[in-house]
């Protein structure tokens, strides 16, 4: 269906091509994973299926792509719609119409379909895609799940044979994802489609794959069986690389798979106490924020309602909740830059009692045993201390720093160096201690980055760590991330992981929003779960994390009712194990 | 469940609505009947002065825009072009109150502004001094026969989805119509864009004003617009916009100069028409010259794009009948047949009521029929339904 021969791409100013004498076959009814991460050519690959490399993007393409016997050179990517159909990252931004029923016509009007057939065609995709009752909805008010559908069945009526995903979901949260792909596993077994599928959140899609096309990085494409690609791709859902670490053959790669095969994992690991999945600090930190009776209403609906939350130093707290429950209303009404209808926030100023060294490294070795709960105990923090809405700016910059959803939002000048001076000329004016400036901060967080490089110019993870250096700059306590894990790979995350791991071990507290389970069982020690504006859940990462069958990461639930969160959890008490088995 | 609130919400079979329209089906009218109707009634407005008339006019759109337009957001802005008329009419008399142009010994004095003295380059325009209630009658006239067209034009806006219509343009304007609709959704997208910086901006306590300050906002703002508009532009491409049609070099250019010949005829034409002076051969027949080959332009260049059209509007019976009324209406009021042409435009020297002519009344009414050919809307489409936060729940 698809045939890459001897494919080189050379983008305009690079001295490095992109992808090097690709060779790949891909099949009819397919689902082919593409995997690698941020910039090794996922996108690039992805585009040269329909020609958008080089007809829309620039660049040079050596050899020749095949698509259903036409071949990309002499298509341009218009003339290949009936064949291939696109699906982006953010839907929104490929919508053409308004409403969902002229958006599923729009490609079948392009390619001048009769009114007989098109109309019959939107009915079958309105009820193959499950859309049937938003026919006559606008499209901006739809759910983030319900426009992706919309998106793939816009493309689907033009009865392409081949569909190209790029990250269909790495803006939904998890039910929503579940949504997307179910509908893209169905066109699968049900119409044969052959589908191209790039994804971050592997543990999401790769049951499904029946071929991975692995991108190791140096412009090489490697592709086969699922089970024989990730044996050794330097990119892993967390079931692979606990199989990987109890040499499971096969590699199993659904949950249900994992389970059978990890039945003797489980008695060995019931034997042994189970590590902690981070190390606990030996005292809580003190209370550096708190809010009381947060309210925030939009229009009189309420995003927030009376939420009570005490963030204490040295604790990084994950902020969890499907689309639209109110994670992004509450930091922004906690930095006090956010509306905020009634309520108190009380943040401790001035960092007088040591800057927390007492809390715990961040190595595994931290200490084992049950992790001791926490509890979600009341006001023990100090009433004293000041409200972040009642200051000017600057001063609520010093005391609660936040990340927006959109970092970029915050960089307007051209280089790295501009934005980090500039940062320091904000923050002197208002950080009394002073001390560190944000190229210093910046190193730390992601050592490398080129002072003269354009902002939009760097990757996910590079953008949000400027960012984030920018906002230390102002040496606030207590910091607050919405959803920085958006459009982030493994590798990125894990990145991500140690810089807050450092930030809580100078005492700070931290928030992260975020829809991914994974991540939150390894990043926070914390989970608040928020739904419609109300706190749900509060409490350690484990209790709250593997009480819900949708939170609940892959590893929690091969290995249930253990209480093991992540791999690296397992493998601290594997290899001692193993040896016995 | 929403569903079931829809269907109480609607008036039932019985009630004497006009909804229900007799045997008829519920449907929406081609577009294009609807602006048939409607300019071709402005034209008629423009042949008269008589207020008797107009007001009569204003009450037949308001009639038939209360029968038959839809829930559509679009379709509740009538009342915006009211206000636009009703400014129209007052700034056509205070500018007449304003600029008095003097009195006639035999007019009724009403009142007098102060006059300031203009210069001697300036005399031919007067500020101040006596005001007639002849001058101000005939700036209401006036004004009010701007106002029916002005609100005949908004009738046309709200009785027609601007959406749909935009999608009965011909094939050559096509890329006019994608863009329109584009901007028009792209357009609520920037809003929250600039809404979204201006409030990040707080987060780094950006101290400058003034041009720094704009170019904070500014600069991540058109940069996410840029970013987006490549994203829709890809996405557009690979979903087949452009496809070549038939069109070659040779018959782009020929298009090109028909359409430049046709659209000089059109203009000699109407300044034919306008102006009894010029000779008669520049008149209606350069009219037709040109609007023939415009027409062979718009066919030729259509053919560029190939396209369909998903759901097309019929044209039925109830089109021909309301576009047919319409202009039924307008060649009534152009031919003067049955009644004295005077009557359109009543004098106001001397002062006297203005009677109503007969046969012009009845064309006008005449097109108020559109408020019953036209088949009833369909039932309102849900646009306002459950918010996103629900969706989950």
């Amino acid at each position: 269906m698809i045939t890459f021969d001897q494919v080189t791409v050379v983008y305009d100013g690079a001295d490095e091509p992109v992808l090097r004498d690709v060779n790949l076959v891909v099949d009819e009814g397919e689902l082919c994973l593409v995997v690698g991460h941020t910039g090794v050519g996922k996108s690039t690959l992805l585009g040269a299926v329909n020609g958008l490399v080089p007809h829309f993007t620039g660049g040079t393409l050596y050899g020749t792509v095949t698509v259903d016997g036409r071949t990309t050179a002499g298509h341009p990517p218009r003339e290949l719609a009936d064949v291939v159909g696109v699906v982006g990252q953010d839907p929104l931004d490929g919508f053409v119409t308004d409403t969902v029923e002229e958006e599923l016509a729009y490609a079948m009007e392009q390619l001048a379909i009769s009114p007989a057939v098109m109309r019959k065609r939107v009915e079958e995709t309105l009820d193959l895609l499950g859309l049937a009752d938003l026919r006559h909805r606008a499209l901006y008010e739809l759910s983030g799940g319900q426009q992706q559908r919309v998106a793939i069945g816009s493309v689907l009526t033009a009865h392409p044979r081949v569909l190209v995903l790029d990250e269909p979901t790495s803006a939904l949260d998890p039910t929503a994802a579940e949504e997307v792909l179910a509908a893209v596993t169905r066109l699968v077994h049900d119409l044969g489609v052959t589908v191209l599928l790039a994804e971050h959140r592997l543990e999401r899609v790769v049951q499904y794959a029946d071929r991975v096309i692995h991108l190791p990085g140096d412009g090489r494409v490697v592709s086969g069986p699922p089970a024989d690609i990730f044996a050794t791709s330097s990119i892993a859902p967390p079931i692979v690389e606990l199989g990987r670490a109890a040499r499971w053959s096969p590699l199993p790669l659904s949950v249900r798979d994992a389970r059978r095969a990890a039945a003797p994992l489980r008695t060995a690991l019931a034997a042994v106490p189970a590590p902690a999945v981070r190390p606990v600090p030996e005292e809580p930190g003190a209370a550096l924020l708190t809010a009381r009776g947060i309210t925030v209403a939009y229009r009189g609906v309420a995003a927030v309602r009376e939420v009570d939350l005490d963030l204490r130093g040295g604790e990084i707290t994950a902020l969890m909740g499907r689309n639209g429950s109110g994670k992004s209303s509450l930091l922004w009404a906690l930095q006090g830059s956010g509306p905020r209808k009634s309520g108190t926030v009380r943040v401790a100023s001035g960092n007088a009692d040591g800057t927390g060294g007492s809390v715990g490294g961040t190595g595994s070795g931290g200490s084992r045993g049950p992790d001791s709960s926490r509890g979600s105990g009341g006001s023990r923090g100090p009433a004293k201390g000041s409200d972040p809405k009642n200051l000017s700016a600057a001063e609520a910059r010093a005391l609660v720093g936040l990340v927006p959803q959109t970092p970029t939002d915050l960089l307007y000048l051209e280089s790295v160096e501009q934005e980090l001076d500039q940062a320091d000329i904000e923050s002197s004016a208002s950080a009394s201690d002073g001390g560190l400036t944000a190229r210093v901060i910046l190193d730390r967080l992601a050592p490398g980055i080129d002072g003269a490089a354009h902002p939009r110019d760097l990757s996910e993870g590079q953008k949000l760590a400027l960012v984030l250096a920018i906002q230390l700059t102002a040496a606030p306590r207590v910091l607050l991330l919405d959803e920085p894990t958006r459009g982030l790979d493994y590798r990125a995350k894990t990145q991500l992981i140690s810089m807050v791991d450092e930030l809580a071990a100078e005492g700070r507290s931290v928030v992260i929003s975020t829809h991914d389970v994974e991540f939150a069982a390894r990043a926070a020690d914390r989970v608040v779960v928020m739904a419609e504006g109300d706190i749900v859940a509060d409490g350690p990462t484990t209790e709250v994390i593997v009480a819900s069958p949708v939170f609940a990461p892959q590893v929690a639930k091969i290995l249930s009712p253990l209480p093991y969160l992540t791999v690296d959890q397992v493998t601290s008490v594997l290899p001692a194990e193993e040896a016995g088995a | 469940m929403p569903r079931t609130a829809a269907v109480k919400a609607r008036p039932p079979v019985s009630a004497p609505g006009p909804d229900t329209g007799g045997r008829r089906l519920p449907r929406t009218l081609h577009p294009l009947a609807w602006w048939i109707w409607a300019l071709a009634l402005a034209t008629a407005v423009s042949r008269t002065n008589n207020p008797l008339l107009l007001f009569l006019v204003l009450a037949v759109l308001g009639y038939v825009i209360t029968m038959r337009r839809t829930e559509a957001p679009w379709a509740r802005g009538f009342k915006y072009y009211l206000y636009l008329a009703l400014t129209v009419v007052a700034i056509r008399v205070v500018f007449r109150a304003v600029f008095a142009t003097g009195m006639r010994p035999t007019d009724h004095h009403l009142f007098s502004l102060p006059h300031i003295p203009t210069p001697d380059w300036y005399a031919g325009i007067q500020l101040g001094g006596p005001v007639s209630l002849e001058a101000l009658l005939s700036a209401a006239t006036d004004g009010l026969r701007l106002a029916c067209m002005l609100c005949c034009i908004g009738a046309a806006n709200t009785l027609a989805n601007p959406k749909r219509a935009l999608r009965v343009l011909p094939g050559a304007l096509y890329e006019l119509g994608v863009a329109v609709t584009v901007s028009i959704s792209v357009a609520p997208q920037l809003v929250q864009s600039v809404q979204r910086v201006a409030r990040a901006r707080r987060l780094r306590a950006g101290r400058n004003k003034g041009l720094k300050a704009l170019r904070s906002i500014v600069v991540p703002v058109l940069e996410d617009a840029l970013e987006r508009s490549l994203r829709l532009a890809a996405a557009m491409d690979s979903r087949g916009y452009g496809r070549a049609g038939s069109a070659t070099r040779g018959s782009r250019r020929l298009t090109g100069t028909l359409m430049l010949l046709g659209m000089c005829g059109l203009c000699a034409g109407a300044y034919g028409l306008l102006d009894p002076t010029a000779p008669k051969l520049l008149g209606l027949p350069a009219l037709a010259a040109g609007a023939v080959l415009c027409l062979a332009g718009l066919r030729l260049g259509g053919r560029r794009v190939t396209r369909t059209t998903y759901r097309p509007d019929p044209w039925r019976f109830a089109e021909w009948a309301v576009a047919s009324c319409g202009v039924l209406s307008a060649v009534l009021l152009f031919v003067n047949v049955g009644y004295d042409p005077a009557a359109l435009n009543p004098s106001i020297y001397p002062l006297s009521w203005p009677t109503l002519p007969l046969v012009p009344a009845a064309a006008v009414l005449l097109a108020g029929a559109a408020g019953f050919l036209a088949p009833p809307p369909g039932k309102p489409v849900p646009y306002v339904s459950a918010p996103r936060t629900e969706e989950a729940a």
